[in-house]
């Protein structure tokens, strides 16, 4: 194949089509109050790990939704379990139980 | 007080409501309807949000207040003529009479669909309407709500959007998506279903719970983001387009079927009661009444009030609260005036 210099760049769109979700309901069955979440950014706006990296409880829930499973746990590995994020939830979601979970759930994938 | 005659123009739930009410202050109230039965959009519902009671039972209870007052169905009014402080009425059906005050109760009409054609309603045969959904939750007689694995509800339908020249909240759609969208999930379990908004207007009361019941008891999915296009594919299924504007990516999924909240518009055919009373329209192309506070049963023209959703886009809890208080300003403007 000769290299004329060109790529095709691929779609940047989720294709929600494609996006396996075993893993997240299994997640949800174990933790019910995860669908509950209205995106207001209180866990990402007091979290001491997010002041510092991308660590948001917010996106790595959204991201496991959309199939960016890779990139929500990279951002599960800069959470300290401080527990402050349970403390000001406004939906009262227990969140730390739900990080544990997730890397329970998702990492026991990839063994 | 002697005997008052009083005109409401359209017998929905604000104009039976109003005249309920005057009826109930000893007063005259007639009526004015051009379709053939009373109820108005309420007649054309299944359930209503926020807790899904049956809409036939608030009907049945307006029509009970209802029962002892005249009535004019299939009736239009042909002309208005205000002669020494009293309303002279001519209608359709060649009928004749004199009113102290009039109650404008002309209502809405709900967005056309088809405007918004990047939307595909009328081209793709599984893109429906709020109102059709709720038709098919009465009868459940649609072909096209054929056992959908996946749903979506797409918010804002004519609302907010300068692209129609409707920037205004509908206020309805937010709390009636997510009712239709958990009667939608109770009756096919197995469906996932998707809401697609920009805010989750849900100001009301038992409206959040309704909104935390939809994502706890009914999972259903909250995506902020607006639809932009909906195509067919070869299956004859949807493929809609929309960004998550919460993780910053635009996203696109096949449908079995999308349902469109259509907001509402002012009434067809209003324009003509507009001109006989000399009423104007406010900006969103409703009927403007005498300010946002203590004027908002009153017009500018002396006798002439209106209630309901010919104003402003309005809830039934807010059109029958309306109504009410419409209702007492008449009775305060006859004691003075008349």
């Amino acid at each position: 194949m000769i290299d004329f210099g060109f790529s095709i760049s691929k779609s940047s769109h989720i294709q929600m089509d494609n996006v396996d979700l075993k893993l997240f309901n299994k997640l949800e069955a174990l933790n019910p109050d995860i669908s509950t979440c209205m995106a207001c950014g209180l866990c990402t706006a007091t979290c001491s790990a997010g002041n510092f990296t991308d660590a948001s409880f917010r996106k790595i829930i959204l991201m496991l939704q959309r199939g960016k499973d890779k990139e929500a746990l990279e951002k599960v590995k800069k959470c300290m379990m401080c527990g402050k994020c349970i403390l000001v939830c406004s939906r009262g979601i227990n969140t730390r139980n739900i990080l544990l979970s997730i890397t329970r759930i998702y990492n026991e994938e990839d063994k | 007080m002697k005997e008052h005659n009083i005109l409401i123009i359209g017998g929905g739930p604000a104009g039976m409501e109003t005249a309920y009410q005057l009826k109930q202050l000893g007063l005259k109230p007639i009526i004015i309807e051009r379709n053939d039965r009373l109820g108005g959009h309420l007649a054309q519902w299944d359930r209503l949000f926020p807790t899904s009671e049956t809409a036939v039972g608030l009907l049945e209870r307006l029509k009970e207040n209802t029962k002892d007052i005249e009535v004019k169905l299939d009736s239009r009014i042909t002309n208005i003529e205000k002669i020494n402080g009293t309303f002279h009425v001519s209608l359709s059906t060649n009928k004749n009479f004199e009113v102290d005050a009039v109650v404008v109760c002309t209502g809405f009409e709900l967005f056309n669909a088809e405007r918004k054609q990047e939307y595909g309603y009328g081209i793709y045969d599984r893109v429906i309407t709020n109102a059709e959904l709720e038709d098919y939750f009465k009868t459940h007689d649609d072909k096209r709500v054929d056992e959908p694995r996946r749903i979506g509800f797409v918010h804002c339908v004519g609302s907010r959007d300068v692209k129609v020249n409707n920037t205004y909240c509908s206020k309805v759609c937010c709390a009636t998506a997510l009712k239709q969208a958990c009667e939608i999930k109770d009756e096919f379990p197995d469906a996932d279903v998707y809401c697609f908004y920009m805010d989750l207007r849900m100001f009301g009361k038992g409206y959040e719970d309704l909104y935390l019941r939809a994502q706890k008891d009914f999972d259903i999915k909250c995506v902020r983001g607006r639809v932009c296009e909906v195509s067919e594919n070869i299956e004859g299924k949807l493929v809609i387009k929309a960004e998550d504007t919460l993780l910053g990516t635009p996203m696109k999924m096949t449908l079995d079927l999308l349902v469109l909240m259509c907001g509402m518009e002012k009434a067809k055919g209003v324009e003509e009661i507009q001109k006989m009373l000399n009423l104007e329209s406010n900006n969103d192309g409703f009927i403007e009444n005498s300010g946002s506070f203590v004027g908002i049963n009153r017009t500018k023209g002396k006798g002439v009030f209106v209630a309901g959703a010919c104003t402003s886009p309005k809830t039934l809890p807010d059109t029958i609260a309306e109504a009410r208080s419409t209702a007492m300003e008449v009775f305060n403007y006859l004691i003075h005036n008349c």
